[in-house]
């Protein structure tokens, strides 16, 4: 979706500020919402494709003035609340539904760091051959989907050159709607930073995205 | 459950006002939530407090550091960094979310790498930890493919004119370590003390590594 969170190009949104010595999280409430994050996740009522959906549909200004975390707090509730864990009486109250059963975390910490470390392989045995061989000339296609896509805006309908192949991956276009993984070779493309940008941009500068095939026509 | 889906209140509960609000309110709907979702059984305290210690101590750029400061003293390795850096890694004992898919871009004197994720905030959590709060912000991810060189001067990096500038969007479950430059004076060094000059942000591409 032509969201706010696709900001690739975007100017007017400030400085970069490094910050020194920065720690992993600022409070602990932050280092609370990520764990949640994580924890939610292990009941697979979404997956990280639906999961980054929901954040791309935060009210565009709220997602400019929360911070990191506090956009994560929202994604939280949205997928407690969407998916099915909590109600919206629950949610609103932050009392339990007392009719309903006391369920069984699915993430146990004795399991916590065998699980983070074993992470979630998007990569699927697929009949299908890749369509392009490396060095293939390809153009983006001009899409613009209301829902989930992995598109850049930056990047539709551009030439660009086929840098690596990465194997078949999940598609997270069809992922996010639960339609189906669908996955599909998953291509490094390198972009001439002037056929992006225009005569501004250095001759000599690249940027390589990760593409899925279907967003990909011979160019 | 399906039922209960709810796409007639976009901003929910959780929708967030609170840019100049006291931190402790959010503070409290966290807490809140914590709590709601604790009773209801759907998270263990105890495995929030695993996670929580895992990306405080398990992971972090310490570990970065180390697989480049390999590379920099095995070719053998180096190599297999270049070739099949997820296995590289894993020989280092580094592996998992977000990082199931690694690539190493190399830094050499006619070419810059540096990474970016403009749809969110993609990230090699195994070697790196979590992101620092620039590289997730607005401004680096807008910035960074439409002017590289404008980032890196803030940054105190200026490339000349005839190095190439490559930025890698991590769109995809790819992650990008940048394998930075070994600073000349350095061969007398140990592979410990290489790993100790190697920051986050030469692993990024935002910083080179500096001689002690």
């Amino acid at each position: 979706m032509n969201s706010i969170h696709d900001m690739g190009g975007m100017h007017g949104l400030g400085p970069v500020v490094p910050e020194t010595n920065e720690p992993v999280w600022h409070t602990s409430w932050e280092s609370r919402v990520f764990a949640m994050n994580m924890a939610l996740g292990a009941w697979r009522r979404w997956n990280i494709d639906a999961g980054r959906h929901v954040l791309e549909r935060m009210p565009a200004a709220d997602y400019l003035r929360a911070s990191y975390y506090e956009k994560w707090l929202y994604g939280a509730f949205r997928k407690a609340l969407q998916f099915g864990l909590i109600t919206r009486a629950e949610a609103e109250t932050g009392q339990p539904d007392p009719s309903a059963p006391t369920a069984t975390p699915p993430l146990a910490a004795a399991r916590v760091a065998e699980i983070m470390a074993a992470g979630r392989p998007t990569i699927r045995i697929v009949e299908r051959p890749p369509a392009f061989a490396i060095g293939a000339a390809v153009r983006t296609r001009n899409i613009h989907p209301s829902t989930h896509t992995r598109l850049p805006r930056y990047a539709r309908d551009k030439n660009g050159i086929v840098a690596a192949r990465r194997g078949a991956h999940v598609f997270p276009d069809t992922n996010a709607q639960f339609q189906g993984e669908n996955a599909q070779e998953l291509y490094t493309v390198a972009f001439k930073a002037r056929d992006l940008w225009g005569e501004a941009a250095n001759p000599r500068d690249t940027v390589c995205i990760d593409l899925w095939e279907d967003y990909l026509a011979p160019a | 459950m399906s039922g209960d889906h709810d796409h007639s209140h976009p901003g929910g509960h959780a929708h967030t006002h609170d840019g100049q609000n006291a931190p402790s309110e959010t503070a409290l709907r966290v807490k809140a939530l914590e709590s709601l979702l604790v009773e209801k059984g759907l998270v263990d305290p105890s495995a929030l407090d695993a996670i929580v210690d895992y990306y405080e101590h398990k992971v972090g750029p310490r570990n970065g550091a180390r697989v480049v400061a390999r590379a920099w003293v095995d070719p053998a390795y180096r190599t297999r960094l270049l070739t099949d850096a997820t296995a590289a890694i894993a020989e280092l004992g580094y592996s998992g979310a977000q990082g199931e898919y690694i690539v190493t871009v190399e830094n050499t004197p006619a070419t810059h790498n540096m990474v970016v994720c403009t749809l969110c905030s993609c990230y090699p959590w195994p070697i790196l930890g979590l992101p620092p709060a620039w590289y997730k912000s607005p401004s680096y991810r807008s910035r960074s493919v439409i002017e590289p060189r404008a980032v890196l001067h803030e940054f105190g990096l200026d490339l000349a004119d005839d190095v190439e500038v490559r930025v890698w969007d991590s769109t995809a479950e790819v992650r990008y370590l940048v394998l930075p430059e070994r600073p000349p004076g350095t061969e007398a060094l140990t592979e410990d003390q290489l790993a100790a000059l190697v920051t986050r942000d030469a692993m990024i591409g935002t910083a080179r590594v500096q001689a002690p």
